[in-house]
């Protein structure tokens, strides 16, 4: 062997080996999800149905495929869930929008929590006891069935709330946690109809909400809000569901609106984890995000034809746990208002469609401007401070590294999710507010400026 | 007379006969007839009442529907056992493809990850109330032995005892979640914070009786036994092992008795307020869940409670049998 045919061996090697380094590298970049950090999880949930994505993950197996073995585990209220996740005792959790919102700016405990998941849109409503809607229906407009037009405004309970001023009692309601898209609703529909809902002034101490109140709003735990009406302690809440449904079913109470009239399809609940977790375990987030977006969009799929499937699983005790009848009558496309007056809502809970899962910077926001408007941001802000935050709690970048592999993987095709090469995080200025309002995210100062009660800028408790 | 004698003598046997029978009834009707009587007219009742009682979740269940419920915890205790084996399955195939990619992947299997069945929650409140009292018996039973041979150490702890005994455990409970949460911080804990968290609680709510019964039943020993010991110089220790303790069994049981009543109910509740895994929890979760078999269930988790409480009570008593020299003591 002379040295030319050794030196075209050598370079032979070389090439081979040049070969096959690219071929390596290819298959890194087709696989660039990495094997998750953490592989057991422990997530929390409270017992509603928009809790669905995160059963649904689990039964259909979509967290195994991604190699997580999760455990879900059902929390006693809002507060025990946000200090589980805090503490680490759970690594995530179906979260209040405002939850992650609230901890991040320090109302309530002070905690970086994100969100690169929204769980839902819409899915609440309000109800009241049967004495109130006895006293409300009189002034509530009819159909020619005799049946009340919807949506129902505030303004016919108005009056009643009149009459037990006079008479010098109060006007108790509940809601499920002072950050909650429910009391924000709730507090929407009251003043949209004249009556107030109290302010906060967290600056003097003073986190009861009911300042200048009419209507006197206090925290209840969702599964217990009809048996606390039932008590009589409240004359009626805003929650999820199954709990106005089951009010119906158990005779105690007639749900007056859906928070799909307040706001046509509102952002609901979201699910966080801590920044921290984030940070520590990339993929596993990722990874999880994966297995949520699935997971909601077999919720939506075949027009909600699997909708029936997920009502039989929620219904199972470990997880919603009420009855296969209460959590179909809102799941299934219907709501049933008054009993015997069952309407079509097909947008009632919304897991997918219109890009539901995305974290739009914009929703952050909208919960933020409620927040000073009822006080709970005692001082005002500047516009970029509204976006700052929301920029710190809402992750679409870790949403968008979840869709795109899910994209590439064939699983979900690109036309699902928003155009992510042009997707600013803002949704355009939306209306269908009961109360006509225009809400645009990008200007949260102007915005609050178009509410008849509530805190303008530079007012200060 | 012979023959009368006899006959007196036939009559006599005949009687203590019919007593000695008289006396088995007896004992039969007490032990046996009596209480299935009881619980018969109990069962009727209740079913009767049930039927009359109406709740937002439907009709107050009656005996019928609890036993149902046993029936269908049952299954879903095997269908949860079998999705179990499921599960374990996919994880071994998941685990054989991830060491054919990595050989260098550490093969681990993970717990099923799925529901706690009724049987889990059982042996889980089982587990937790015994840890919680055998964590007091080691703190109460020293503790109370020394109170009660020193008079001064005695008089220096008993406000404290006296003041922390009346505490509810729903009082403590915060404070101990907060306080485990605070100190036991690891990345990869022995035992769950929620486990860790009952029990403590239990712990603190069955500490104090035991810590009471021990001292009075060491200071109330009879002065002659201590006078034996100090006139024979038996040293501390061998004074407590062979005079102390044989003479204050009886009380430090009857303490222990207590304590194990105190710490079942306590768990329960505990349970139920900070959500940690077993039947306090089992009852919440139904509660909240309001479905129609909801209070049928919770009933039947009633049931199995009382069942454990007395069968705990009844194997302490045995216990107590058998290390007791005063077997008149150990009453039922």
């Amino acid at each position: 062997m002379n040295w030319t045919q050794s030196i075209n061996k050598g370079l032979k090697k070389v090439s081979v080996g040049i070969a096959l380094a690219i071929s390596i590298t290819g298959v890194v970049q087709s696989a660039e999800l990495g094997e998750p950090e953490k592989e057991e999880l422990k997530f929390g949930f409270i017992k509603l149905t928009d809790m669905a994505p995160i059963a649904i993950a689990y039964e259909n197996g979509y967290f195994e495929d991604e190699g997580l073995y999760v455990t879900i585990e059902s929390q006693a209220n809002w507060k025990v869930l946000l200090n589980g996740v805090i503490d680490g005792s759970l690594d995530g959790a179906h979260m209040l929008a405002g939850q992650p919102i609230a901890a991040t700016m320090g109302y309530g405990t002070k905690a970086n929590i994100i969100t690169p998941f929204s769980m839902d849109l819409n899915g609440n409503a309000i109800t009241v006891s049967n004495d109130t809607w006895k006293k409300m229906k009189p002034n509530i407009p009819k159909m020619a069935d005799g049946r009340p037009v919807h949506p129902i405004k505030a303004d016919s309970l108005k009056p009643v709330i009149e009459e037990y001023k006079e008479a010098g009692k109060p006007f108790k309601m509940g809601m499920v946690f002072p950050v909650s898209t429910h009391n924000y609703e709730l507090r929407y529909w009251l003043a949209a109809g004249g009556i107030h809902p109290g302010y906060y002034a967290p600056h003097k101490g003073d986190t009861s909400g009911q300042i200048d109140a009419e209507a006197l709003l206090s925290v209840t735990p969702p599964p217990q809000m009809p048996s606390t009406m039932e008590a009589g302690t409240i004359e009626g809440y805003c929650v999820g569901e199954p709990w106005n449904q089951q009010a119906v079913f158990k005779n105690i109470g007639v749900p007056v609106v859906t928070d799909y009239e307040i706001w046509k399809n509102n952002p609901e609940k979201v699910f966080g984890i801590t920044e921290a977790f984030a940070t520590k375990y990339p993929n596993t987030t990722i990874r999880l995000t994966r297995a949520l977006i699935r997971a909601a969009k077999w919720l939506d799929d075949n027009n909600n034809g699997n909708r029936p499937a997920a009502v039989k699983i929620l219904s199972q005790s470990n997880y919603v746990g009420a009855d296969y009848e209460v959590i179909a009558n809102s799941m299934t496309g219907t709501f049933e208002y008054e009993k015997g007056d069952k309407r079509a809502v097909p947008d009632f809970n919304v897991f997918f469609r219109y890009n539901a899962t995305y974290p739009y910077y914009s929703d952050a926001i909208w919960y933020l401007t409620q927040m000073r408007r009822w006080g709970q941001i005692s001082e005002d802000k500047s516009d970029q401070w509204y976006k700052d935050l929301a920029a710190k709690v809402y992750r679409p970048d870790i949403y968008e590294k979840a869709a795109k592999s899910l994209i590439a993987d064939k699983i979900i095709s690109a036309s699902e999710f928003p155009d992510f090469a042009k997707e600013t995080g803002y949704k355009p200025p939306q209306q269908h507010f009961i109360d006509d309002i225009f809400y645009d995210g990008s200007k949260p100062n102007a915005y609050l400026e178009k509410f008849a009660i509530g805190l303008k800028k530079g007012d200060k408790l | 007379m012979s023959l009368t004698a006899a006959t007196i003598n036939r009559l006599s046997v005949n009687e203590k006969m019919m007593k000695a029978l008289k006396s088995v009834f007896n004992k039969i009707t007490n032990a046996l007839l009596l209480p299935v009587v009881g619980i018969a007219i109990f069962l009727a009742l209740w079913s009767i009442t049930a039927q009359s009682i109406h709740t937002s979740l439907g009709e107050f269940p009656g005996p019928n529907a609890v036993v149902k419920q046993f029936y269908s915890l049952y299954d879903e205790h095997t269908a949860e056992r079998e999705k179990a084996t499921a599960f374990y399955e996919r994880q071994e195939v998941r685990n054989a493809k991830k060491l054919e990619k990595n050989p260098d992947y550490v093969v681990k299997t993970r717990a099923y990850t799925g529901k706690e069945t009724f049987v889990d929650q059982i042996l889980t409140s089982l587990v937790t109330v015994t840890c919680g009292f055998l964590l007091a018996a080691i703190i109460a039973i020293p503790l109370g032995i020394w109170m009660g041979l020193s008079v001064k150490l005695n008089s220096a702890l008993n406000p404290i005892v006296q003041i922390f005994k009346p505490v509810s455990p729903l009082a403590w409970l915060p404070l101990v979640t907060m306080l485990v949460s605070a100190v036991y911080v690891s990345d990869d804990p022995m035992v769950s914070k929620s486990f860790l968290t009952s029990l403590i609680t239990v712990s603190l709510c069955s500490l104090w009786p035991m810590v009471i019964n021990t001292s009075i039943g060491v200071s109330s020993i009879d002065s002659d036994l201590l006078n034996v010991s100090k006139v024979l110089r038996l040293p501390t220790f061998t004074n407590i092992k062979k005079i102390v303790l044989p003479a204050s069994i009886p009380m430090i049981f009857t303490g222990m008795r207590l304590s194990f009543g105190v710490a079942w109910m306590v768990l329960i509740a505990a349970e139920m307020l900070a959500q940690n895994p077993g039947l306090g929890k089992f009852v919440w979760d139904e509660f909240q869940n309001g479905s129609s078999e909801s209070l049928a269930r919770i009933m039947a988790a009633v049931v199995v409670i009382g069942f454990i409480g007395f069968l705990l009570d009844r194997i302490m008593l045995l216990l107590q049998r058998k290390v007791s020299w005063d077997k008149s003591s150990a009453s039922v």
